[in-house]
């Protein structure tokens, strides 16, 4: 299980990320060129949890998908222990990286063979990466299959149809586990969960987390959730990082006029609390990315927004140590602004 | 923005006091092929005009079935047993035809997907049209004049150009805004909203809610939130009806419930819900288990096998849902203690 690579260097560190897709102009959709991921940074040190939350077509799943090189961004850079995966044209590279690196994603049934028992799904990795022997392979099934709370001689028979949602999640858990990853990207893994089941993956996660010492890159919509797993959380819009923080902070001391807006949306369990308000600026949805705002993606919904804003886009700032945050006019920063180079966020360690 | 459009006072009750809604002892079975499944077990639930109810449930529950129930939107599977009444009219038995009649015109319904529930081949426009005129009798002049007023009461944008437009052509938000015109165009008194913003970002189902929450003050509407989403609940409905299983094992008004949970399960819910508020990486409190198997009707609690308090007693017999303090139900017999869990409640 090496997490990091000895160096000090993030586990996984996304530098300049562009992803975009040209779309042809049918039946009343118009084409273009989707800005789907504009000039994304950040990393995800080893042993952390790093969440990403954004509203629907804020890029985020586009962006980790362009992430484990499927396909491939456009440009920028994705070093993943200390191996550039973008600029690695050697597949074996990018084998050797995929093997550190595995995912899980939301339908727990659509991404589970329905004709494969749940032990040949969890084999699987290991006979693609042609590792061990049948009896090796069998003992290591068995073992993430304990290891996610599956008993094996119970469920290693049954197919996908024969389980509930949270077991099929757990069976995609088991064989993300197999190869023994550094890195887990979890793509809205829970969302399609029942609160009770929802609750247990989770619980699940952060136990592997701890026993594992596994890295998560976690996207979800759900912002609680998300706060739930993580360390530090990153918000997208329109296929930008709005802001970076640690999730306590950056949840209490929101800096970016988005990040606000999300967390006063949200409904509480407590009846006690106000009930969301949407500031009417941000009545309406986002903007196409077929035709992002010039300067701040944000500016045509932001209560803040003023003239600079249409005109340059608000650099990545360090707002506070470890906090950074894309906007002209964030909200109470409580230290002083100062830039940072795009590309040395990493630089602060 | 004015509309002339009033409710239909005819469809109402006389007696301001009455329930628009009210559904006795309703019990749906679904035949498969080697069993019976027994969704919905007995369930009793009001609602009055001006109303909001939310029904909570995992997926299961029967939350959905019992509204399907109401809507008559079964299948030919399923056999409902038990009454379901909005306002006089008994509506279990009732033939396609009268069943028709009624709907829309007394009791709409949004649902989860907009997408699936607009035809992608027609203009929102003439769909919303078609709404109407089976309903009242306009002209297409006149349907099509009120249509364009309901796009704008549900507040879309530029509603006499989005009325030529394709539902592929409007995003999740405004294609919900399209099916809440279309539920709401004969102003029935009575609007079911099942999982209807589950599928929306969070500022948008904000917007929605708002939206819902002020045409149902406008017209003193019945609403029904059917939602896995307790935080929902506690926001926007005056009660809370909590289902497992295919029953109501609790209801009481929603600060009380949130206040005061006594059933084992409401709390189990409540525990596990990811907020805000908690500290990241603290351990959810979840139990174990999965709900019962629909097929077996057991003679006890069906939350006994995941239940922390269960005795002996609940194996055995079942707990009916029973006003046990003033207007709170629960159906347990060794409920959680008034002040729950300490720290819960004084945040």
């Amino acid at each position: 299980m090496t997490a990091g690579n000895g160096t000090g260097r993030p586990l996984l560190e996304v530098r300049n990320l562009v992803q975009e897709f040209v779309v042809r102009a049918h039946g009343g959709v118009r084409g273009g060129v989707v800005h789907a991921v504009s000039d994304v940074s950040f990393e995800v040190r080893a042993g952390e949890t790093l969440g990403v939350v954004g509203e629907t077509g804020s890029g985020k799943s586009t962006m980790v998908r362009s992430v484990l090189q499927a396909p491939p961004p456009k440009s920028g850079e994705v070093w993943f222990q200390g191996v550039d995966l973008a600029g690695a044209r050697k597949r074996r590279d990018l084998v050797a990286a995929r093997r550190q690196m595995q995912a899980v994603f939301q339908d727990p049934y659509g991404s589970l063979d329905p004709k494969w028992t749940v032990f040949s799904i969890v084999e699987e990795p290991l006979a693609a990466y042609r590792t061990g022997d049948r009896r090796q392979r069998r003992a290591r099934v068995e073992e993430v299959l304990d290891l996610v709370g599956l008993d094996p001689s119970v469920f290693g028979d049954r197919k996908p149809g024969q389980l509930s949602g949270g077991q099929c999640q757990r069976v995609a858990i088991a064989r993300a586990l197999t190869l023994a990853p550094a890195l887990i990207v979890c793509d809205e893994a829970v969302s399609s969960l029942d609160v009770l089941s929802q609750a247990q993956v989770l619980n699940l996660f952060e136990r592997l987390r701890a026993e594992l010492g596994l890295s998560y890159l976690f996207i979800a919509h759900d912002l609680a959730l998300v706060k739930q797993v993580s360390d530090r959380v990153a918000v997208m819009y329109l296929g930008t990082l709005c802001e970076v923080g640690p999730a306590e902070e950056l949840y209490r001391n929101p800096l970016h006029p988005y990040t606000k807006a999300l967390l006063d949306s949200i409904p509480s369990p407590d009846p006690e609390r106000p009930r969301p308000r949407v500031p009417d600026e941000l009545a309406g949805e986002p903007p196409s990315p077929l035709d992002p705002p010039s300067g701040c993606r944000f500016r045509t919904r932001c209560p803040r927004a003023a003239e600079i804003c249409a005109v340059e886009a608000p650099p990545v700032r360090a707002a506070r140590p470890d906090h950074t945050v894309a906007c002209h006019f964030p909200l109470s920063p409580a230290a002083p602004v100062s830039p940072v180079e795009q590309s040395g966020d990493s630089a602060a360690e | 923005m004015t509309t002339q459009i009033q409710p239909d006072t005819a469809t109402r009750t006389a007696d301001p006091d009455a329930p628009l809604l009210t559904i006795e002892n309703l019990e749906v079975t679904f035949r498969t092929r080697d069993a019976l499944v027994h969704a919905v077990r007995g369930v009793d639930l009001t609602v009055h005009a001006g109303q909001t109810l939310a029904v909570i449930g995992e997926s299961g529950s029967g939350k959905t079935v019992t509204s399907r129930a109401v809507m008559g939107l079964l299948p030919r599977t399923a056999t409902v047993r038990g009454s379901i009444r909005l306002g006089e009219r008994q509506m279990v038995g009732l033939g396609e035809k009268e069943l028709r009649r009624c709907l829309g015109r007394e009791v709409g319904m949004i649902f989860q997907d907009p997408a699936r529930s607009l035809n992608p081949t027609m203009r929102i426009g003439n769909q919303l049209t078609e709404a109407i005129r089976v309903h009242l009798p306009m002209s297409r002049r006149q349907a099509r004049e009120r249509a364009v007023e309901l796009l704008a009461m549900v507040r879309l944008p530029a509603p006499a150009r989005r009325f030529h437009e394709y539902p592929h052509q409007l995003s999740g938000g405004m294609r919900q805004r399209v099916m809440i015109a279309i539920a709401l165009a004969c102003q029935p008194g009575l609007l079911i909203a099942d999982e209807a913003t589950t599928a929306l970002d969070v500022t948008t189902q904000a917007q929605i809610m708002d939206l819902l929450l002020d045409l149902q003050q406008r017209f003193a509407m019945g609403l029904v939130l059917i939602s896995h989403d307790m935080g929902l609940a506690a926001s926007y409905a005056d009660q809370v009806a909590v289902m497992y299983a295919g029953r109501v094992v609790e209801r009481a008004p929603t600060r009380r419930m949130i206040a005061h949970v006594r059933m084992p399960y409401t709390r189990a819910l409540l525990d596990a819900t990811p907020r805000l508020e908690r500290p990241p990486h603290a351990p959810l409190p979840v139990i174990s288990g999965r709900p019962p198997d629909l097929r077996v009707l057991d003679p006890g609690c069906a939350f006994a096998p995941r239940c922390s308090r269960s005795q002996d007693r609940c194996q055995h017999e079942r707990p009916e849902l029973t006003e046990r303090e003033p207007r709170h139900e629960w159906a347990c017999f060794f409920p959680c203690a008034d002040d729950s869990l300490p720290g819960e409640d004084e945040r």
